[in-house]
């Protein structure tokens, strides 16, 4: 089978292939004039066909379109306002959300980014051989830069690397919660930021004034766009499946001709250490997270005084929405429509834009850096409360070579032994982990023998964090992982029973991690090959065999993704505890959380990660999709119930049991 | 009532001639008489077409371009205005434009080779009965090959290197509507199949013969049906056989003080059956209309008998006009052999002009605002800037009037023009037509409008030189085949919000594909508005490059140009304005019309001739 979009991910390609190189810009501001750096002569190479214009004449083309007088004209209709009044309303959204890009504010930036970056990390790799092929991109069509988003650092970041090597400062759509913190939120806007609320669903008007600024900006090559695919900060680190609604908006023009071409530019920006660490545990496990706003950010003073560890920012190859359509998309469909008019995607349209997101997503992944932290994190998880700091190291090493066979981009310290590597690597995440005696420890044992919620809430934030660590690099071991689990599970050792598995595992699995759609085969074929060229597994087109050279690495993966089936089968249980049961999300997650933390209490569990809203949620989408929920909306509220007629297979397949006593008396 | 050279003629009919065809041959004085009874006006392209024309490229064999001695470019003969004349800056242009050089030089086939044709497939019976009813025939090699073919680039080029694998294996010429009766019977008779040839411009493969085609082909030459029937005075209209040549049709009227008004740019050598065949569009249609507007008759033989209407009513309401079946039906349903077509008095006033844009997107906007307000002249077309370049190019050595248009330009406005960058600024072409009061209005009110666009008058002289290089232009490709360079134009329709955005991703399109295709040197790549509609416009593009260094050219040629077609699809575009859909641009043709479309077609198809004796697998 060939690729429908070419080869997304081929971990083995990815392995053989010559890594960029990294340059360390802070280095060199490390060396010279903070001041000399943000007064610099700032000449940022341009679309080639731009006809450059300000701020303010950009919002007026806008208000202007076709498109968003055509919206105006119907709001008007069906409200009963005057044009005029919608009019105006468009035009306060528009300077709300508008950006007001000002060469001052962007020295000004720079200069403050650099010391802060300073001070918080040791740190800032970029790989320059994508800056240059970005400089090229940015010349020839739009440029849409697509960063994976695990930080509020990373549009900061994203800006101040563009500015540092003379690149076009991106405009960025941001989430409207920065806009409160007062100086932050203008410093952005003056240096490229445009924001959008959070919720605008069912906001005709605001979507309409949104989506057709972003694509006057493009048609016009005003700037490089910059957003988010995962359409949040992932607070796993784990890669979210993609949105779409942006994507559509960006590819739209090239969609109906207004654009040759628009290259979409995948980012990876890997944190040794995230800032937010701490807040995404506490928010995984439901206490609220604090509003941003400037005091927030400025109480994140104590923060300076910490190490961050380093970051790299890896700009991948610009993609040319053009290739990516060549054959797979007939865009004469839309020929029969004026083009102000917004046309429900097609399938294909529709098909084609998720496909692009995966890739997106898939690229992201595979040049996102590892650090030694990921791998301790997973070797900690494995073993807690502790292990001992040599059989760390040792472990270490072992896991450094795995995780290079299946094609995990790891930087690793040179010049530096084993034991010093992972010495540091505890010393930065010394919040986490305590090294006491020649012992690891992740959260500390002495409990008297007695768990009390506020304990086991404790323990959950330390797992949870830590979990954000080794989820650097769980998509990487996803394939292999499944297909070992999928070993296990199935009837027998023949292929084709445990391809069944494994397609079943996918299934549930596929808003936990990454998988291109469509590709079970391929995922499958890439797992076996990465499990067999590692000496895991023997097989033939017939039959799967584990081979005992490879226990520890089946082991490692069993191990390193039982939290994960274990917050799945925890879900399903409680779910089926009252079948009659309607939830809505939010009730469920939290009487989840109880049902978990219960049954931590009680000895018969000891997953932490099952206590993250994370899982929760994802086990939930899942079992929609896979049939086992069915979805009620009721006057706007969205409530679950229990699908009956899937529970025993499903039940089954997770190797769990249907408790009989709930099962109702009308089916027996 | 041939008008011999210098015939007196009336002061409007001269005027007229001189403007309309200054550039064309003069009356061959001894035409090849024929010795007919029935042609009393002998056509300006004789049977033997090679006497007169190209063998292996465009138009007469005295008009060409070469570089003489002093490696100047030169365009030879005494036919056009250029013809003479030395122009000194193309030599530059072809250097600059494609990486061409003098020293790189291809050289056709000397002539042609009468034993690399295909051996003729004679069907006996046929010729006999051909025979006996007297009707003109040939199957000498040369006439054969003439006739296999229409003016695509990989047809030029087969000519030039190659033999064609199939070719029609002999031509008839009929001498009315009446031997074209006999010639289909005769055809169905003995199961031949038939090939419709009029002018041979043709642009879309529709000449070409199916290679697998075992039966006999008969190439059924018009050229000889070329008369006037009559002239209908009170309802104007004249009726017409339908291989007569526009050059030929437009002067036999004129002196009678008439005129269609339908000028396609390849008028001297394409006909009026042709012109019907194809949905042909004249450079004046805003005046005159389409050959649809033109059309009042037709006399079409099938091979389920002949087609015509019992009346020359102006419109009518009975069911689906028949005759939009036989317009663009291109030869695969019978032979057009009389139409009556409505004529016009001769204008009493032409006037040239020319408008110069800061840049494209005013040009375009301006000349859609003409469109909206309905006051476009006879013809309005607007180049890019890589065609305002050319046009530098051609610039003849004598000071005349065709100094370049830069020239031109300078001289009179060189103040005004300031503000435009010479790298962006585009120029429309003008031509006004009518009573000289009107003509001096609607001028007024096009340069008004203009004016609202940035658009400042740039002369007469600018205008004239445009609709002059529209006829020169094909016989460039010839001499651009000589140096490495190959290239073809190619047209499409598209709605007024959509111009721009297919001119700049087509133009693109064709540059990156070039370099995706190992083309060295960037191509020409370049378009005008043609023509402006209520509704959109034409769009023509001209697209050449170098192809030293590769080893295939045509076939990369094709495949760059299937994707220009595929963009202008894909940017709104139809598949063809006027030139048609022939074997070139079928595959596509499923998609433009739907499958309903095209079973509609078929049905048509398989009713009027079921035996496909008009087999030249156009259009389905
Ligand atoms: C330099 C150049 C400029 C051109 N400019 C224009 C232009 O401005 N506008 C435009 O519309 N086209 C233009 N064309 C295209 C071409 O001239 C037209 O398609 C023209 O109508 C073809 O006429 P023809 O007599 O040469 O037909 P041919 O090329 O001989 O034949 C074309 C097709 O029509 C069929 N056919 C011909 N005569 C008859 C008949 N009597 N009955 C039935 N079928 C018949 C043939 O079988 C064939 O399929 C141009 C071509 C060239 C090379």
């Amino acid at each position: 089978m060939t690729a429908a979009m070419g080869s997304p991910y081929a971990q083995r390609e990815i392995k053989n292939k010559k890594r960029d190189v990294f340059e360390d810009i802070l280095e060199e501001r490390r060396q010279s004039s903070d001041l000399r750096y943000a007064m610099k002569c700032y000449s940022p190479v341009i679309y080639r066909n731009l006809v450059p214009c300000k701020p303010s004449v950009l919002k007026t083309m806008v208000l202007h379109s076709d498109q968003l007088q055509y919206v105006i004209k119907q709001i008007s209709l069906e409200s009963g306002e005057t044009c005029d009044v919608i009019q105006d309303q468009a035009a306060e959204i528009l300077d709300e959300m508008g950006q007001n890009l000002n060469l001052a504010a962007i020295r000004m930036f720079a200069l403050t980014l650099s010391k802060i970056f300073k001070t918080l990390f040791q740190k800032v790799c970029v790989n320059e051989e994508g800056i240059q092929r970005l400089a090229q991109a940015i010349h020839e069509h739009p440029v849409v830069l697509l960063p994976s988003h695990r930080s509020y650092i990373d549009f900061l970041m994203m800006s101040y690397v563009l500015y540092t090597y003379d690149l076009a400062l991106p405009v960025i759509a941001a989430g409207m919660d920065f806009m409160s913190m007062k100086i932050v939120g203008e410093l952005l806007r003056m240096s490229g930021a445009f924001f959008m609320r959070r919720t605008f669903r069912g906001n005709k008007l605001y979507w309409a004034v949104f989506a057709e600024y972003v694509k006057t900006m493009l048609r016009n090559g005003y700037a490089p766009v910059e957003f988010f695919v995962e359409g949040q900060r992932s607070r796993t680190c784990k890669t979210i499946n993609p949105k779409f609604g942006l994507l559509s908006v960006i590819m739209e023009p090239f969609f109906k001709g207004e654009v040759f071409d628009t290259y979409l530019v995948p980012i990876s920006i890997s944190y040794e250490r995230v800032l937010e660490e701490s807040l995404y545990a506490y928010e995984l496990l439901g206490v609220p997270k604090p509003k941003e706003s400037t005091s927030g950010l400025l109480k994140a003073r104590k923060i300076l005084s910490e190490n961050f560890g380093s970051i790299h920012v890896f700009f991948g190859k610009p993609m040319s929405l053009r290739s990516l359509a060549s054959g797979k998309l007939n865009r004469s469909q839309y020929n029969l429509i004026p083009r102000y008019l917004s046309q429900k995607p097609s399938e294909d349209i529709q098909r084609f834009i998720s496909d692009v997101a995966y890739k997106v997503e898939l690229h992201q992944i595979a040049n996102m850096v590892l650090s030694p932290g990921a791998l301790i994190a997973a070797i900690l998880l494995q073993n807690f409360p502790s292990l001992s700091y040599n059989v760390l190291v040792d472990k270490t090493m072992w896991l450094k070579e795995l995780t290079e066979a299946f094609g995990g981009y790891l930087e690793w310290p040179d010049n530096m032994s084993a034991s010093k590597v992972v010495r540091s690597s505890l010393d930065l995440h010394s919040n986490i982990t305590k090294l006491i005696d020649g012992e690891v420890f992740l959260f500390d044992n002495n409990t008297n023998g007695v768990l009390t919620e506020e304990l086991v809430f404790s323990r959950g934030v330390s797992v949870l964090m830590c979990a954000a660590y080794r989820n650097q690099m769980v998509n990487i071991y996803a394939r292999p992982a499944l297909v070992v689990l999928a070993m296990k599970m199935a009837q027998s050792s023949k292929s084709e029973d445990v391809y069944k598995m494994f397609d079943f595992l996918r299934n549930l699995f596929s808003k936990e991690f990454i998988f291109f759609p469509g590709f079970e085969k391929k995922d499958f074929e890439e797992g076996c090959f990465l499990l067999s060229k590692c000496d895991v597994i023997q097989g033939n087109p017939h039959e799967m065999v584990l081979m005992e050279k490879g226990s520890s690495t089946t082991v490692f993966l069993l191990k390193m993704f039982h939290p994960f089936f274990e917050g799945y089968q925890l879900a399903f249980r409680h779910l089926v505890e009252d079948m009659t049961r309607k939830w809505t999300e939010k009730q469920y997650i939290s009487t989840v959380r109880s049902f978990v933390t219960q049954c931590i209490i009680d000895g018969t569990t000891t997953c932490y990660e099952a206590l993250s809203s994370d899982i929760q949620k994802n086990a939930l989408a899942s079992f929609v999709h896979l049939g086992l929920l069915k979805v009620n909306k009721l006057e706007g509220q969205i409530t679950f119930t229990v699908n009956e007629t899937n529970i025993e297979d499903f039940a089954g397949k997770l190797g769990l049991q249907v408790p009989t006593k709930k099962l109702p008396v009308a089916r027996l | 009532m041939a008008t011999a050279e210098g015939n007196p003629m009336s002061d409007s009919s001269q005027r007229r001639l001189r403007v309309l065809l200054g550039h064309l041959k003069p009356r061959a004085a001894q035409a090849t008489s024929t010795s007919e009874h029935k042609a009393p006006a002998s056509p300006s392209i004789p049977r033997k077409r090679q006497e007169l024309l190209k063998w292996n490229g465009w138009g007469y064999n005295d008009s060409k371009f070469t570089f003489n001695k002093k490696g100047q470019a030169e365009f030879t003969g005494k036919r056009y205005k250029l013809s003479g004349m030395v122009l000194p800056s193309l030599r530059e242009w072809m250097e600059k434009t494609f990486g061409a050089s003098l020293d790189q030089k291809t050289t056709s086939r000397a002539s042609l080779n009468a034993s690399d044709a295909p051996p003729a497939i004679l069907n006996e019976g046929f010729i006999q009965d051909i025979k006996a009813m007297g009707i003109p025939f040939s199957h000498d090699v040369e006439d054969r090959v003439f006739r296999a073919h229409g003016h695509c680039l990989h047809e030029m080029f087969t000519l030039r290197e190659g033999m064609f694998k199939r070719i029609p294996d002999i031509i008839v010429w009929p001498q009315c509507h009446e031997d074209v009766v006999r010639i289909v019977d005769l055809a169905c008779k003995h199961n031949v199949c038939i090939i419709p040839f009029g002018g041979g411009t043709s642009v879309s493969n529709a000449l070409e013969c199916p290679e697998d085609e075992k039966r006999t082909i008969v190439s059924l030459d018009t050229s000889q049906m070329n008369r006037i029937l009559w002239i209908d005075e009170k309802n104007l209209t004249a009726h017409v056989e339908s291989g007569i040549t526009g050059q030929d049709l437009e002067r036999q009227l004129g002196e009678s003080g008439y005129c269609t008004g339908h000028e396609p740019d390849s008028m001297e050598f394409s006909t009026l059956g042709g012109w019907v065949a194809t949905r042909a569009s004249g450079m004046k249609k805003n005046i005159y209309g389409n050959i649809e507007d033109l059309v009042v008759h037709l006399k079409v033989v099938t091979p389920k008998g002949v087609v015509e209407k019992s009346c020359q009513g102006p419109r009518m309401s009975t069911g689906p006009d028949i005759y939009h079946f036989i317009m663009g039906s291109e030869g695969t349903l019978g032979v057009v052999t009389e139409v009556t077509i409505k004529i016009r008095p001769l204008p009493e006033y032409q006037k040239y002009g020319s408008v110069v844009f800061p840049n494209f997107e005013q040009g375009v906007a301006c000349l859609r605002e003409v469109a909206k307000q309905r006051c476009a002249p006879a013809s309005i077309r607007l180049m890019d800037n890589a065609q305002f370049q050319f046009g530098h190019a051609l610039k003849p050595q004598v000071a005349s009037i065709f100094t370049s248009f830069l020239d031109g330009l300078k001289k009179f406005y060189i103040t005004k023009f300031k503000g435009f960058d010479p790298n962006r600024l585009c120029v429309a072409t003008l031509l006004f037509e009518g009573d000289r009061e009107k003509v001096l209005q609607h001028e007024k009110q096009v340069y008004d409008i203009a004016a609202k666009f940035g658009g400042l008058a740039a002369g007469e002289d600018n205008g004239q030189r445009g609709y002059m290089l529209t006829f020169v232009i094909a016989y460039l490709r010839d001499l651009g085949m000589d140096y490495y360079v190959i290239g073809e134009s190619f047209e499409t329709s598209v709605p007024w919000d959509r111009v721009l955005d297919l001119c700049r991703n087509v133009k693109e399109r064709i540059v990156r594909e070039c370099k995706e295709r190992g083309v060295q040197f960037p191509p020409l790549s370049t378009c005008r508005v043609t023509q402006t509609y209520d509704a959109g416009a034409c769009v023509y593009f001209y697209f050449a490059f170098n192809y030293r260094g590769i080893s295939d050219p045509v076939h990369v040629y094709e495949e760059i140009e299937f994707a220009a077609r595929e963009e202008i699809l894909a940017n709104g575009g139809s598949l063809s304005h006027h030139h048609g859909v022939g074997k070139l641009r079928k595959q596509w043709l499923k998609d433009s019309i739907s499958d309903v479309g095209i079973g509609m077609l078929r049905s048509v198809k398989n009713f009027v001739d079921p035996n496909n004796i008009f087999g030249n697998r156009n259009l389905l």
